[in-house]
């Protein structure tokens, strides 16, 4: 079986926007999103000592190689980065296509992602690349099993759990409360060195770079702002009846 | 524009998320349409009408019976082409956001996630979506169209228009091979008569600070008397106080009720992007540091367990 995870790298620190292109600064120092490190620890248990490879794959600059050998440290087998100049500022449109073609080179059996991105809050990727594949896709997996041709997951939704099964190949996103991710030994880190780590451009994926970036995506940033303020806020110390003047408080508001 | 709201049925309910959202659309102007999938949706189609809906397309078909997005995303596309729709809204959740993502990429339509509000500008529609744990607000927009999105969870309340009879339209896709793959083989639904914490209008959530599992029982309460829900913050489902599902923050769930109760919550950043647009925010916490008062509305510096219980037993004077 091949597994392949998809990783995104993201800054470290508070991430802060360019005011300029009103795009997420990347500039300075990133990391492996943590949320992608359950979808990497997931793939590594599911191939456990079965001879299944596992490929960690990314779009992002450069830099991003960074995340993926943290993936390979972990214990992937090897990393595919599409990185390309013309595929910065793609949306969710754009971004699904130019992964959705290079997961297709790979032609894995089960795709992964993690439950979401730690600077975009974006949580719904995984079901574009999913319907550009053609497969199946269940999220928010806090259990996933394969037997044979066929996945098993339990999903966690706002109602409760839904155990949910779907055939080969599949899409799937996990919850970080699937499992505890590794960390990398010192023998994974140095072993990562030694795996292959492919670059790969659009023109590599066949993809025209009119259809990647800004000009591929359909969403736009308009502008920027402060987020509104809180009004009127009080802060009051418990002197014994601290009880009575909240059931003022929401009277008042009428909320009781 | 031409707008079709997504609304999600669980048995014979329509859900308030979706129904809050049908009525903002309403707010904007001109018809709106909405669709229903799934066992039950028929039947449902007046009380969208009554929220606003001129036009319901329902789908009954045997694909959609289980609440899984890929038939979803046929019944959609295929409303969206007979309807000649150009906007297309959905209320988070689990579902929707996967049938909203699966429809972006199959109609190469924009996506805007997260919004908190939407108006018009000059006739073009804007999206509003903090972003970066909710530092920054951004107006969004979209290019082409139909355009799609996808709504915080009570970002809107519902409101029944008053609306007629809607016109009722059956809609019956051909569905592709790959959305039929997905099958529901078991459902274990969460105990509990109360409201989901998304779908409540008044959250009492609890964190470190009640001491232990068994003093969210006095969280449990005090939601009994306000008619409220009961949420917690990951330290405590981490440390096995309180199941995940009732989980609030950034890796769980993002609610905006009416009125956000924090007892013994610190406020770290982890919790706050899941409660902060909150209408009110009233905390207790012993700590006069705490995060949390920078943004609440009414901050009670004192201990929980010697507020919490008075409170709980004035609110339930008042209600009789």
């Amino acid at each position: 079986m091949r597994i392949a995870v998809c990783v995104k790298h993201v800054p470290e620190g508070a991430p802060r926007l360019d005011p300029s292109t009103k795009r997420l600064d990347r500039d300075g120092e990133g990391a492996l999103n943590h949320f992608d490190a359950n979808a990497v620890e997931e793939a590594l248990r599911l191939k456990g000592d079965s001879g299944s490879e596992v490929v960690a794959v990314s779009l992002g600059p450069a830099k991003a190689m960074d995340s993926l050998r943290k993936a390979l440290a972990m214990g992937a087998d090897r990393a595919v980065l599409v990185s390309d100049e013309a595929a910065a500022g793609s949306d969710l449109v754009a971004t699904s296509r130019v992964l959705a073609a290079a997961l297709a080179r790979e032609e894995p059996d089960l795709v992964l992602f993690g439950q979401q991105a730690s600077d975009s809050d974006g949580a719904v990727l995984w079901a574009a690349v999913a319907e550009r594949l053609g497969r199946p896709v269940v999220s928010q997996a806090m259990e996933l099993s394969v037997d044979g041709g066929s996945l098993r997951v339990k999903r966690q939704t706002e109602f409760g759990y839904d155990t949910i099964e779907a055939p080969l190949p599949a899409v799937v996103a996990v919850s970080d409360a699937i499992n505890e991710p590794r960390y990398p030994s010192l023998k994974g880190i140095m072993g990562a060195k030694k795996k292959p780590q492919d670059v790969v451009s659009l023109a590599d994926l066949g993809v025209d770079p009119g259809d990647a970036g800004e000009s591929g995506s359909r969403t736009t940033v308009l502008a920027l702002a402060e987020p509104p303020a809180r009004g009127g806020a009080r802060k009051i110390e418990d002197d014994g009846d601290a009880a009575r003047e909240i059931v003022e408080f929401l009277t008042e508001k009428r909320l009781v | 524009m031409a707008i079709l709201v997504f609304l999600e049925h669980r048995g014979t309910e329509l859900q308030k998320g979706s129904l809050g959202v049908l009525s903002r659309a309403t707010q904007l102007g001109g018809d709106v349409a909405a669709v229903v999938a799934g066992e039950g949706a028929r039947a449902l189609a007046s009380e969208a009408g009554k929220f606003g809906a001129a036009k319901v397309w329902v789908c009954e078909d045997e694909q959609v019976a289980q609440p899984l997005p890929g038939p979803r995303v046929d019944v959609l596309a295929q409303v969206v082409a007979e309807g000649g729709y150009d906007t297309v809204l959905f209320a988070n959740s689990v579902l929707a956001a996967d049938v909203a993502s699966g429809l972006a990429a199959r109609l190469d339509a924009g996506l805007n996630w997260d919004l908190v509000d939407v108006e018009l500008r000059g006739g073009e529609l804007v999206g509003k979506r903090p972003a970066l744990q909710d530092s920054v607000y951004a107006d969004v927009g979209w290019s082409g169209t139909p355009r799609l999105a996808l709504f915080r969870a009570g970002s809107f309340d519902a409101t029944a228009a008053g609306g007629g009879e809607p016109e009722v339209a059956e809609v019956s896709p051909s569905y592709a091979a790959h959305s039929a793959g997905a099958r529901l083989v078991g459902q274990d639904e969460e105990k509990g008569g109360g409201p989901s914490i998304e779908d409540a209008e008044i959250v009492v959530a609890g964190g470190r600070g009640l001491g232990g599992p068994e003093n969210f029982t006095l969280a449990e309460e005090l939601a009994n008397a306000l008619g409220g829900a009961v949420g917690a913050t990951r330290a405590v489902v981490d440390a096995g106080w309180y199941p995940y599902s009732a989980q609030i923050g950034q890796t769980g769930k993002t609610v905006s009720p009416k009125l956000y109760v924090a007892l013994g919550i610190s406020g770290a950043i982890q919790h706050k992007v899941g409660m902060q647009s909150s209408s009110v925010i009233v905390s207790i916490n012993k700590d006069a540091n705490a995060p949390i008062f920078e943004f609440s509305d009414l901050g009670v510096v004192g201990d929980v367990h010697e507020i919490v219980p008075k409170l709980t037993e004035l609110i339930r004077q008042r209600r009789g």
